[in-house]
């Protein structure tokens, strides 16, 4: 399959009535970064699931890093991607730090009853330094901001050593600030790592200017694939949201879509 | 103050189920405490409680049918709670409140005395044979092995389950693991400190820990601690006062929680919470 690192043909994913993917089929290239683009409940979150091996195909075909997914070998995919998703309520009071959660990307290389050795600490701090955290290593994870607990996420899932990088909403319910901070960040190790990455966001203001290619979906389809300038127009906006097209343009001349 | 009667086999006996009943139920309290699961454990407890009475009644080894019973409530609420088909709080109510029915419906139909009974429901840690403290001290040696066995599995399932499964951490697996430890834990547990009160003695010293360090491996070894002082502890006092031991124990353990939630250094605002401004900010 050449450089392809992800081939979907016609998934289709259902959580009890609703079906939440309709016959989806998508191929990746190494080191693509691809935005996927919709509104809420379009089936963006259940696409990341089909590729990390935690969603259950009703039907169709997914290879992902080589393997066929099948219901008992997504456990062995799953070590080899990285998933960040959105902000979690972590309780305040959890007695774990920082260093602490990042180590938990290493644990699936590790396996069952290896433990954290001199190289996985030194990998761990290594990461918490890129993401610039490292001030914050000994802090209770519960005492993190959400832009920070997002920082944290990236190093946690950089520490797994991935080869696929996927990306939930890694910026939704945060500042415009901390969004920024994280779209920059997101983009700096995608150029400096090469690393394939899918990132997933309902708005258009935090779709990263490094992507390759962007996937419009609506209502559990793919309906649109393409370079983001082809692609974002305010045409295709206006129908992939049902959105006036006059809104459309407001909103994007006031910056709130770009 | 004659502390005579600590020379005695039973009261050994008693100290020795004290020990290794506080060391298993602080342990798995740990877990009901950081995954928020306390009425799943309550649950488990009473499901525990009217298992023992069916065997009571039946005829055949209580601790069996506890067991069973116990395990039973969690394979039922845990995937309901699970699969998001009913709230937690939902299953967990309808599961308690047939277990508690049960228990009274088998201590009805039992014939003759309830005796035996009521000390399935009170516990009477003086009267523990030798074969209950094997079995407590099975169980506890197996609850502390696995744990710090699998310590880096349940700590990622512990902090998020969700997260833990993306890391390829087999998840779901750790977390019926830790509810068939849970009842394993009660189920020992049940004849020294009672279907009853048995779930304070999970719950307390680790609600006590966990006010009191941000760092896991200490909050295990605080509430083992507390767990054991309880038992200690409430021994005494039941000693000098001739009054139940499982309700001191569990008093003591409340007493503990209280003291705990009362100098938490969680309660005060850490100075780096708290930035001051710079000059010139808003």
């Amino acid at each position: 399959m050449g450089d392809t690192v992800i081939d979907i043909e016609n998934a289709v994913v259902s959580y009890r009535e609703d079906v939440a993917l309709r016959g989806v089929s998508l191929k990746v290239k190494s080191g693509e970064f691809i935005g996927i683009i919709g509104s809420n409940g379009a089936g963006k979150t259940t696409l990341l699931t089909v590729v990390n091996g935690l969603g259950k195909l009703l039907s169709g075909r997914v290879w992902v890093l080589g393997h066929y997914l099948t219901a008992g070998n997504g456990h062995s995919l799953r070590k080899k991607v990285g998933y960040v998703a959105q902000v979690q309520n972590i309780d305040p009071r959890m007695p774990m730090n920082v260093r602490e959660v990042v180590m938990i990307g290493r644990y699936g290389l590790l396996g069952l009853l290896g433990r954290p050795g001199r190289h996985d600490w030194k990998v761990v701090d290594e990461m918490l330094a890129l993401v610039g955290m490292s001030h914050l290593a000994q802090r209770p994870i519960g005492h993190l901001s959400g832009g920070e607990q997002q920082r944290v996420a990236i190093a946690r899932c950089l520490a797994q050593e991935p080869e696929l990088f996927l990306l939930d909403e890694p910026t939704a319910s945060l500042d415009w600030k901390a969004q920024t901070d994280i779209l920059e960040l997101v983009k700096q190790i995608h150029d400096s790592r090469h690393l394939t990455t899918l990132f997933v966001t309902h708005d258009l203001s935090c779709l990263p200017v490094a992507c390759d290619r962007v996937v419009l979906m609506k209502a559990g389809l793919i309906w649109g694939e393409g370079s983001p300038g082809e692609l974002l127009t305010d045409d295709n906006l206006s129908r992939l949201y049902d959105m006036p097209l006059s809104e459309v343009k407001k909103r994007r001349s006031e910056n709130i879509l770009v | 103050m004659d502390l005579s009667i600590f020379e005695y086999q039973f009261m050994q006996n008693a100290i020795l189920s004290a020990f290794l009943g506080g060391i298993a139920c602080a342990t798995v309290g740990v877990f009901v405490v950081l995954m928020h699961m306390p009425f799943i454990g309550v649950c488990m407890a009473h499901a525990a409680f009217a298992g023992a009475l069916l065997g009571l009644w039946l005829g055949f080894n209580p601790l069996i049918g506890a067991f069973a019973l116990s395990l039973l409530s969690a394979a039922i609420v845990g995937p309901l709670a699970d699969r998001g088909e009913l709230s937690p709080e939902t299953s967990v109510g309808v599961i308690f409140s047939l277990m508690l029915g049960l228990a009274f419906l088998f201590m009805g139909l039992m014939p003759g005395t309830k005796s035996g009974a009521l000390e399935l429901l009170w516990g009477s840690i003086l009267t523990n044979t030798r074969g209950d403290i094997i079995f407590l001290g099975i169980v506890a040696v197996v609850v502390v092995g696995l744990v710090f066995i699998f310590y880096k599995e349940i700590q990622a399932t512990i902090f998020h389950r969700d997260m833990a499964l993306s890391v390829g951490i087999p998840a779901t697996v750790i977390l019926y693991g830790i509810l068939f430890l849970t009842g394993a834990t009660i189920t020992a547990s049940l004849r020294s400190i009672g279907g009853l009160l048995i779930f304070s003695l999970i719950l307390n010293p680790a609600a006590a820990a966990y006010q009191l360090t941000y760092s896991m491996k200490r909050m295990f070894l605080l509430s083992a601690a507390f767990g054991v002082f309880s038992g200690w502890m409430g021994l005494l006092m039941s000693y000098l006062f001739n009054i139940p031991s499982g309700a001191t124990i569990v008093v003591t353990s409340s007493v503990i929680f209280l003291i705990a939630a009362i100098f938490s250094p969680k309660r005060k605002v850490k100075g780096w919470q708290v930035k001051p401004l710079a000059g010139g900010e808003l």
